[in-house]
């Protein structure tokens, strides 16, 4: 997977995210992600995860081996 | 994974979970882990002084399932303390460096001021 099918698959399930992803190691499969956004707002850090997995629905632990995940609620501005 | 098998894990699990304060579902062992996310995680636990029960994922292919199913969370290592599910590399990470997770280890009893 590339950075821009990961980031074009977190900004589909979450369509008002701010979203920045870093391929770490260069192999398409070791990314870092910050994802930014307001639905996150009253939401644990493990809900605002699991939201973006689920936009990842299946890649992540499978073809995405690896996703340093970051989130904040707010908007990315 | 049928169903049964399902429960049979999660059996499993939720008695792994209650009958250790802290387990660490990981790839490899505390000693040896397998995976640098896990590595990192036991790296935690350490600094922080804390025993800790390690369950080992890749010699239970069924429960290295159904820990992904059991905590809604598709990657492995997942950490959790007196039964509930923390987090996985990231978060604990996150957690301890901002100190939340020494309070919480505090508030629970488990570490000392």
């Amino acid at each position: 997977m590339d950075a821009a099918m990961l980031e074009a698959l977190i900004r589909a399930g979450i369509p008002d995210a701010s979203v920045a992803v870093e391929d770490i190691r260069g192999d398409g499969a070791h990314y870092a992600a910050t994802v930014i956004s307001p639905s996150f707002e009253g939401k644990s850090r493990l809900d605002q995860h699991r939201m973006v997995f689920k936009a990842l629905e299946g890649h992540v632990g499978e073809t995405l081996h690896a996703l340093q995940l970051t989130t904040r609620a707010g908007n990315g501005t | 994974m049928s169903l049964i098998d399902n429960n049979e894990v999660f059996d499993r699990i939720r008695q792994d979970i209650s009958n250790n304060d802290i387990v660490l579902y990981m790839k490899g062992s505390a000693v040896f882990p397998q995976c640098g996310y896990s590595a990192a995680v036991v790296q935690v636990l350490n600094n922080l002084g804390l025993p800790f029960r390690d369950i080992d994922v890749l010699s239970d292919p069924g429960l290295r399932q159904g820990i992904k199913d059991f905590a809604n969370w598709p990657t492995i290592p997942q950490l959790y303390i007196k039964g509930e599910f923390i987090g996985g590399c990231d978060i604990v990470r996150d957690m301890y460096s901002s100190g939340e997770l020494r309070k919480l280890l505090t508030d629970k009893g488990l570490l000392q001021e």
